[in-house]
């Protein structure tokens, strides 16, 4: 740092002063020499885990390398994306199941985020009126949301079983269905099945953001409003909301980049079956059931990217709303 | 009674119909699996909200298990492992992130949230291929080294949230005493942290307990997987004659730690919860 001052010819009170700062410069040397050792050992670990893997996923998903031998590994280029050989197009590009394991990505992320913002608000409302019991209500709400993702799966196949399903049996004696459906294993139903317990799970996730942003919001204007005997709906939606949106769009891109790589509850409920493979469960089969790395790591490849692109599409809408780490 | 006060009472009631709606809705599927797994294998067919005889059977088939025992044992020495290493790694990190300004501060941010955005997916066959070469494949300390890819970041955000709302005369003073960063760490923010700490180190067991793909995909053998793989695969057997008994009484075990835990600690889940994502 800049602090080449001659000490010796400085008058004595001078020198106090000018030490004074060069004293802070050590200070703050070293404390800047601290944050990167505390830093290292987080640094060494993400580098292990994500940032080096990453890095060979990519490299990978130019090679043919398959699991058994990840060594014996040879560069093809594009190939595991896209080929054209022998007048047919190959590779992962070219795979109806990849595009559909996309739509089925997509449309499972659009619908159940959808669903779970809007019923996650009215949860958060409800939490943040004042009634007896409110505390026993939150912690219920919260329960969902613990459970493992694995046994809340496994819980509602067997509330969805379609001979001894609890589902099927109200339905059918309230009469709102004749014969049992198959929710877990027939094409039309399945996908919803997988919806309807992932809200479920997270709906208690977007309710508690919404509600702390809800305690935050100034009790003024609400008063002012029921003064002015303004409808309940029409200060939701003119007062509430706008206040509230900032914290819902954090609920949704967190909500959305978790359904965007949803593997557990579609692996579970429905397995591989193709009505419901979401693009981890495509990667993952090709990866270690199909044994093709190469194959594998292309799909992982553009599931990265998708995921990428959309977070900084996401983040360049809301750029307003999100702060990054504060000062 | 006038309409008024009508309309008013019909309104109370409509309201706590709704929380008793959303009440049912949260907690049915548990205690129906509670239920199930309470019923004799006799029973498990007949659809009944409250079991018309029951007896321990299923809980005495899967601990009397070795597999499953050892699924225990193994998710609880993950998930305790994982939660160690967060926390030491993330209380330095945010202790550096929070306090200290520095250049490259703010890239050490974005990568941070960058990691936790990754898709578990994209690393997958990366991460297999280290973990095969440090010898950690079907180990459980495999899944510890993979864990800290969603933990650690998390951690280190939360805390550094944290961290930065302490007050700054702390520090000056022990700076003016001439306490090096790792006392001052140690010594005067640690005690403070205790709160921020159990509240994301809560999380962070959560989620190592709860983890799925990289369990499934990096263990082989039985001895080696945790709960929620054990779990899974119990189902893997045949599609037509699933053990559903079994399958809810293990459910029910690996849920209750949980459950006792959010109830109990409450509020400091919703507060770790809504300090990772509305600062974020």
């Amino acid at each position: 740092m800049s602090t080449s001052i001659k000490h010796n010819d400085a008058p004595l009170e001078a020198r106090s002063i000018i030490t004074k700062p060069r004293r802070g410069t050590k200070v703050r040397r070293q404390r800047v020499k601290a944050a990167w050792l505390f830093l290292a050992p987080m640094l060494v670990a993400l580098t292990l885990v994500a940032g080096w893997p990453l890095v060979r996923t990519f490299f990978l998903s130019f090679t043919d390398a398959s699991l058994s031998d990840l060594g014996a590994a040879n560069l093809i280029g594009f190939e595991n994306y896209l080929i054209y050989e022998d007048g047919r197009w190959y590779g992962v590009l070219a795979d109806p199941i990849w595009w559909r394991s996309v739509w089925n990505t997509v449309y499972f992320s659009v619908v159940s985020v959808s669903l779970e913002v809007i019923f996650g608000v009215i949860v958060a409302l409800i939490l943040n009126a004042e009634f007896k019991g409110r505390v026993i209500v939150r912690a219920a709400v919260l329960i969902p949301w613990a459970i493992p993702t694995i046994v809340s799966a496994q819980m509602w196949a067997w509330m969805l079983n379609d001979q001894f399903g609890i589902i099927n049996h109200l339905l059918m004696n309230v009469g709102i269905i004749d014969n049992p459906i198959a929710w877990t294993a027939s094409a039309t139903y399945s996908m919803w099945a997988v919806i309807m317990v992932d809200v479920w799970k997270t709906i208690p996730f977007v309710a508690l953001l919404v509600l702390a942003a809800l305690q935050m919001l100034p009790k003024d204007c609400y008063e002012a409003a029921e003064v002015d005997g303004i409808h309940p709906l029409r200060v939701f939606f003119k007062v509430t909301l706008p206040l509230i949106t900032p914290a819902l769009m954090v609920a949704v891109i967190f909500r959305l980049l978790d359904a965007l790589r949803v593997f557990d509850v579609i692996y579970v409920l429905t397995s591989n079956s193709t009505s419901t493979m979401s693009m981890s469960v495509y990667a993952r089969q090709q990866l270690v059931e199909f044994q093709d790395v190469g194959y594998g790591s292309a799909a992982s490849t553009l599931l990265f990217l998708i995921i990428a692109l959309a977070t900084i599409a996401y983040l360049y809408l809301g750029r307003k709303q999100i702060q990054l780490g504060g000062d | 009674m006038n309409t008024r006060q009508l309309a008013k009472v019909a309104k109370r009631i409509g309201f706590w119909a709704l929380i008793a709606l959303i009440m049912v809705y949260a907690v049915f599927p548990f205690y129906y699996a509670v239920v199930t797994s309470l019923k004799p294998s006799s029973d498990l067919f007949r659809v009944e909200l409250w079991p018309s005889s029951w007896n321990l059977d299923n809980y005495a088939h899967i601990f009397s298990q070795t597999s499953f025992l050892r699924a225990i044992f193994n998710s609880i020495v993950v998930a305790f492992s994982v939660v160690f290493i967060a926390l030491l790694f993330g209380l330095t990190a945010s202790y550096a992130l929070g306090r200290v300004r520095f250049r490259g501060r703010s890239t050490v941010l974005l990568v941070i949230l960058g990691v936790s955005m990754f898709p578990q997916v994209a690393v997958l066959s990366g991460l297999f291929e280290v973990i095969r070469s440090l010898n950690l494949y079907n180990n459980p300390a495999g899944l510890i080294l993979s864990y800290t890819i969603f933990t650690l970041p998390f951690t280190v955000w939360v805390l550094t949230t944290f961290m930065k709302q302490l007050p700054m005369e702390l520090e000056e003073a022990a700076i003016m005493d001439g306490a090096t960063p790792w006392v001052t760490l140690t010594k005067v923010f640690l005690p403070l942290m205790w709160p921020a700490m159990a509240t994301t180190g809560l999380l962070a067991f959560i989620a190592a307990w709860n983890e799925f793909l990289f369990a499934l995909t990096f263990t082989l053998t039985d001895a080696q997987r945790t709960v929620p793989v054990a779990i899974a695969l119990l189902s893997g057997g045949s599609a037509y004659e699933l053990p559903w008994g079994p399958i809810m009484a293990a459910s029910v075990v690996v849920t209750v730690p949980l459950v006792v835990l959010v109830i109990i600690f409450q509020r400091r889940i919703v507060s770790g919860l809504t300090a990772g994502a509305v600062k974020g």
